[in-house]
């Protein structure tokens, strides 16, 4: 872990999620290459880096979508890549969006806010709705319940897939590059409802590529490059005062792009 | 295509000279409206003309009309004369429609079945995979009339309690149902994988047990993606029905053989023949919308 880190590390209780060596190959392909994150609760962490660096596997990693090779992912404490972990269990508090959507095409918007409320928390449909409502009102979806994912922009669709995850009641929110399928002018409507969730205090990783965005909302930004994290500071030091000079190059590369 | 010929003289990102519009007489070919409905029209009324005249007009056009087509005999055989030894063909196609029924209910239910063993990724199946794979293989490449003789002659030669002795029906039934669940078996792997992985991610990431997540996000986009193909399996099924008559049971089409070997007439199978129609357009025509209400769902889509 880069120095960044160690100053902004929260004692134990408080710490939401701690990775610690933690190695993922795909065949020969060595995607993460040792990664050391700690987060605290109510903490808000953005990953940089170009596309291929290792963003998206890592909070794959933590949701358990991807099992890993080596090194320990725990969560307040409890190890959650061990053998005798439900990885269910986990993902009822720990929300994944993705850079896709992937909402359920052949059901509406409220069945697939309800669907894993009713099956996975088993809590009565109507009271499913009730919630799922109460969500898709809060984030300007209300009168959308009725309808399918594809009659929807893509801004609206990505709102409604925050809304499934939230509909879960997590405590930790992992966001992959929630607006790069995005067309421009549908960004802003997405990061709006992500500061809000950060607003409430939610804990969130965020791999995205909007750099303004990162350095308004995140506590802390990492850079990772070729499956490791190269820098962890905050986003003021990050992005004005990179001292590792592959950091200085991406920005660099960045600023050149227009993108910040 | 005023496109076509020496290039546009004007410098790159210049306007090109002429119109788009196709020229001629394509433009009124390719409309639709009355134009369209006419020449349709005439072209069906030839093709069907041609085909009849050289019909009625081949040598021995009168004695196979009178052996297909004698209006007498296929009454006859409609409606059956029991007391002349022979079955009605229309009471006999009752039984197809039975046999279909059950054998389409048992092959949906194997068939997904089946898909699933092949499909899964764990390793405490893979003996059962292992013969679910075997099991396809045998049935798609054994001719569904040997396996019918098979069932049907052999499992009574058994002489097992139970097993042994039901009709032929239940013996066609069967070999119908094994023969077909390998085919259909396939084509629910085809839908199964037709579902994106993120689909599965998706669901997982929620918290849905694998079960869950097969029975409420994968199944369903993957049913919807191969009800055309599956119905047309089904309209070969309810022709298939047909073979069952080897063993001697009473369907259309043995009903309609008993005939044509009392009387010498084969008019008995054109009703067989007209029966089967019947029963198979209409699945044909309903497959066709599907088809194109799932076309025109995945264009709305698309411009979405």
């Amino acid at each position: 872990m880069s120095t960044g880190a160690a100053a902004a590390m929260p004692v134990a209780g408080d710490e939401a999620v701690r990775i610690e060596g933690l190695h993922k190959s795909f065949g020969t392909n060595e995607v993460l290459k040792g990664i050391d994150l700690s987060v605290a609760t109510h903490e808000v962490v953005c990953l940089i880096g170009a596309s291929g660096s290792g963003k998206s596997t890592l909070l794959r990693c933590v949701n358990l979508l991807e099992p890993i090779d080596s090194g320990r992912i725990t969560l307040w404490g409890q190890e959650i890549t061990g053998p005798d972990t439900d990885p269910n269990l986990v993902r009822r508090h720990v929300g994944i969006v993705f850079q896709a959507f992937n909402l359920f095409p052949h059901m509406t918007v409220l069945r697939n806010v309800t669907l894993a409320p009713a099956k996975v928390r088993r809590i009565p449909r109507a009271e499913a709705e009730e919630e799922a409502r109460a969500l898709l009102g809060r984030f300007g979806l209300a009168d959308k319940e009725a309808d399918f994912p594809d009659r929807l922009s893509g801004g609206q669709q990505q709102r409604v897939a925050i809304v499934r995850a939230l509909a879960m009641k997590p405590q930790i929110m992992l966001l992959d590059e929630v607006t790069s399928a995005l067309d421009p002018e549908l960004v802003a409507e997405v990061l709006d409802v992500i500061r809000e969730l950060a607003g409430t205090g939610m804990t969130m990783v965020i791999a995205t590529h909007e750099m303004g965005f990162a350095r308004d909302i995140a506590r802390r930004v990492c850079f990772l490059e070729e499956g490791r994290i190269i820098e962890d500071a905050p986003p003021a030091e990050l992005f004005t005062n990179p001292r590792d000079e592959r950091t200085r190059r991406f920005l660099r590369r960045i600023v050149d792009a227009g993108r910040l | 295509m005023a496109l076509t010929g020496s290039p546009p003289p004007g410098a790159a990102g210049s306007p090109p000279p002429g119109s788009f519009a196709r020229a001629g007489r394509g433009a009124r070919l390719l409309g639709s409206g009355r134009g369209g409905t006419v020449i349709s029209t005439v072209s069906t009324i030839v093709v069907l003309g041609v085909l009849a005249a050289i019909f009625l007009l081949a040598p021995g056009a009168r004695a196979v009309e009178h052996a297909f087509f004698s209006p007498q005999h296929m009454w006859q055989s409609f409606i059956g004369n029991p007391s002349q030894g022979y079955y009605s063909v229309g009471a006999a196609i009752w039984l197809n429609i039975r046999m279909f029924l059950v054998a389409e209910v048992l092959i949906l239910a194997l068939a997904l079945l089946i898909a699933l063993i092949r499909q899964s990724a764990h390793p405490a199946l893979f003996p059962i995979r292992i013969l679910a794979t075997g099991y396809v293989d045998f049935f798609r490449g054994v001719p569904l009339i040997l396996v019918i003789f098979a069932i049907g002659l052999g499992v009574p030669a058994l002489s097992l309690p139970v097993v042994s002795s039901q009709s032929n029906a239940v013996y066609g039934v069967t070999a119908l149902v094994l023969s077909y669940s390998a085919y259909v078996s396939e084509v629910y792997r085809a839908g199964l994988n037709s579902v994106h992985q993120s689909q599965v991610a998706a669901a997982r990431s929620l918290g849905l047990r694998h079960w869950q997540a097969l029975r409420h996000v994968i199944l369903p986009q993957a049913v919807r993606n191969i009800i055309p193909p599956l119905l047309n399996d089904f309209i070969s099924l309810q022709k298939d029905t047909a073979l069952v008559g080897i063993l001697g049971t009473i369907e259309a089409n043995k009903a309609a053989d008993i005939y044509s070997e009392q009387v010498f007439n084969f008019s008995s199978f054109t009703v067989a023949a007209i029966l089967f129609l019947i029963l198979t357009i209409p699945l044909a025509r309903f497959t066709d919308r599907l088809i194109e209400r799932d076309r025109r769902r995945r264009l709305a889509g698309a411009v979405a």
